[in-house]
């Protein structure tokens, strides 16, 4: 019974605070690695490219002259893409989650689907790329087109869309479920009018997830043949079409130096981009704390 | 049995039994999977009368509950036999409509569940899934549903409000609101003021007493004296069986079953 003697229980103290305090150094060296890495990195972004950063480079497009090249084409391709993407995942992707997690049986069938969209989720995205040019470009010749990206990003991010939804679905409770039901409501009216409202800031916050990896994304676009010279706008969805981070991508590639910057003010545009999408999901995720919270 | 006795607890009211029976189970069986949850229950459900279901916890009151709207279809892995009849036609025959079925026969949890909407959209819920859209008859429904359930004076200024900011008595009479907005013809009620106080029960019994004018009622209670202040009919469960089922008066006086006697009289265990 040693350990409950005073002086047992100040030594134990004593131990456990010097480990606490250990700890605690050690997970603050940790992040301020990270945090310097970053801060570096962004640095070094921001003093290259910060003095490129004009109305010229945003009026500007695809040029052979580094100071004549911007990124109009490739910010407005980006928003095209991202829109026809969403157009795309979202009502598939969602119509899945609700499938699954409100009318499916569980049985083996849908456990098969569920196992498969987990796995999909963590496919490299240059195999989409190859589905999308096997699939998009060529089969249903879509040629190099703002679609066939569209069509390929979706299907990208439809797993992730589908996870995420379907988590939005699980987290309302199951008593307002049976209320609705017990009042009569159908099913579908169930999940239209009790189920969707209460998951829907959190779908929405999945997507918006979602969508800001598509908007990253470089390779499969590559692959199915973005163009990273373009200098006229988008018309349709069959125009061919280039992205920021493609565009950065050609930039970067480049041996004049003068490019390089033009890249680094590319990468700074996207990530301004990247962080007012993260900022509306977390927007949405606190309204919706909040309004769980009453 | 004892006709004066039940005279006497029920201020001259005419011979209970011989009211028509609006619900009827016969021989209900059900299971869990491999779990016999539910043994042969037969029951009449009067029309126009209050009926308490008592017994001791995991006996299978909610269970027989739920098998009267056939909430229980929602839970996977439940098997049931025999016969639950609705103004005589049996509720499990292939030709049924659920969604119709539950519109006749309302449900309240025992956990006060308002939807995350406003009080008015709470009540109006029901009747809209039913195809009303005139804002008219709604708000003429809301009214009429808030007043039966005695919640109108105290949220008739703030009907914009959400359901959710309610107290937990004040919930619990929502979602009876709700329920009355549908106008079912039975309402069946799962310990709807286990988690009330005093003064919120006492709002619900007196509410309730009103309602069978109006309506049948099937209550699952865990207070004995609410059993038998409120109810016609008292049936005691027992590990999946209808124990004991009778006229409350008698049960609460003269109960055939020692089982009963027990229970009642807080001996049990
Ligand atoms: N979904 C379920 N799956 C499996 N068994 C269940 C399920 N629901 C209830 N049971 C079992 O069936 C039996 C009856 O449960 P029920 O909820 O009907 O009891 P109860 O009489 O309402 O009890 P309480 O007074 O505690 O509410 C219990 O043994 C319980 O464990
Ligand atoms: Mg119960």
């Amino acid at each position: 019974m040693s350990h409950f003697t005073e002086a047992g229980l100040a030594r134990w103290h004593a131990r456990e605070h010097r480990r606490e305090a250990i700890f605690q150094v050690v997970g603050a060296l940790v992040v301020f690695t990270a945090m310097l890495m970053l801060a570096v990195l962004l640095t070094k972004i921001l003093l290259d490219g910060f003095a490129r950063l004009g109305w010229d480079f945003f009026a500007q497009s695809s040029s052979r002259f580094a100071d004549r090249a911007g990124v109009k084409v490739a910010l407005v391709g980006s928003f095209y893409l991202m829109i026809l993407t969403a157009l795309i995942a979202v009502p598939i992707g969602v119509g899945a989650a609700i499938y699954l997690e409100e009318f499916a049986k569980r049985n083996w069938w849908t456990r098969l689907i569920e196992i498969n969209i987990t796995n999909l989720a963590g496919v490299p995205s240059i195999i989409y790329g190859l589905l999308g040019l096997q699939v998009f470009v060529r089969t249903l010749s879509m040629d190099r087109s703002l679609i066939a990206g569209a069509c390929t990003l979706a299907l990208l991010i439809l797993p992730v869309i589908i996870t995420a939804a379907r988590e939005g679905l699980r987290t309302v409770p199951n008593s307002l479920r049976y209320g609705s039901l017990a009042l009569g409501a159908t099913q579908w009216q169930t999940v239209r009018y009790t189920v969707l409202p209460v998951a829907m800031p959190s779908i929405l916050t999945g997507v918006i997830l979602a969508l800001s990896r598509a908007i990253g994304e470089t390779a499969p676009l590559l692959v199915i043949g973005a163009y990273v010279y373009l200098t006229r706008l988008p018309e349709g969805l069959t125009s061919p079409f280039t992205t920021l981070p493609v565009q950065i991508y050609d930039w970067i590639s480049r041996p004049q130096a003068a490019f390089h910057e033009n890249a680094a003010a590319g990468i700074i545009v996207l990530l301004a981009l990247l962080l007012t999408l993260n900022a509306a999901a977390i927007y949405l995720r606190n309204r919706y704390q909040k309004r769980l919270a009453i | 049995m004892d006709g004066s006795t039940v005279e006497l607890f029920d201020k001259g009211k005419t011979d209970l039994k011989a009211l028509p029976a609006r619900m009827e189970t016969r021989r209900l069986n059900l299971y869990y999977g491999d779990f016999h949850a539910l043994k042969d229950v037969s029951i009449e459900i009067k029309s126009n009368c209050i009926t308490a279901l008592i017994g001791p916890s995991g006996c299978g009151k909610s269970t027989f509950l739920r098998c009267l709207n056939r909430m229980n279809d929602l839970i996977e892995g439940v098997k049931i036999q025999g016969e639950v009849l609705l103004d005589g036609k049996n509720i499990y025959d292939p030709d049924v409509d659920v969604v119709d079925l539950r519109k006749r026969v309302g449900m309240v949890f025992q956990k006060p569940n308002p939807f995350p909407m406003s009080i008015y959209d709470n009540v109006a819920y029901g009747p809209r899934m039913h195809g009303i859209r005139d804002k008219r008859i709604l708000d003429e429904i809301v009214e009429t549903s808030l007043r039966q359930a005695a919640l109108w004076n105290e949220v008739k200024d703030k009907l914009k409000q959400s359901g959710l900011a309610l107290s937990g008595g004040q919930q619990q009479r929502l979602c009876i609101a709700r329920v009355l907005a549908v106008n079912p013809e039975v309402i069946l009620l799962d310990e709807p003021t286990s988690a009330l106080d005093p003064t919120a029960t006492y709002y619900i019994e007196e509410l309730l007493t009103e309602l069978k004018k109006d309506y049948t009622i099937v209550i699952v209670t865990h207070g004995m004296q609410q059993a038998a202040r409120i109810s016609d009919f008292t049936g005691f469960f027992l590990n999946g069986v209808l124990h004991e089922f009778d006229v409350t008066a008698k049960i609460f006086t003269m109960p055939e079953k020692k089982e009963t006697e027990d229970y009642i009289r807080g001996r049990f265990g």
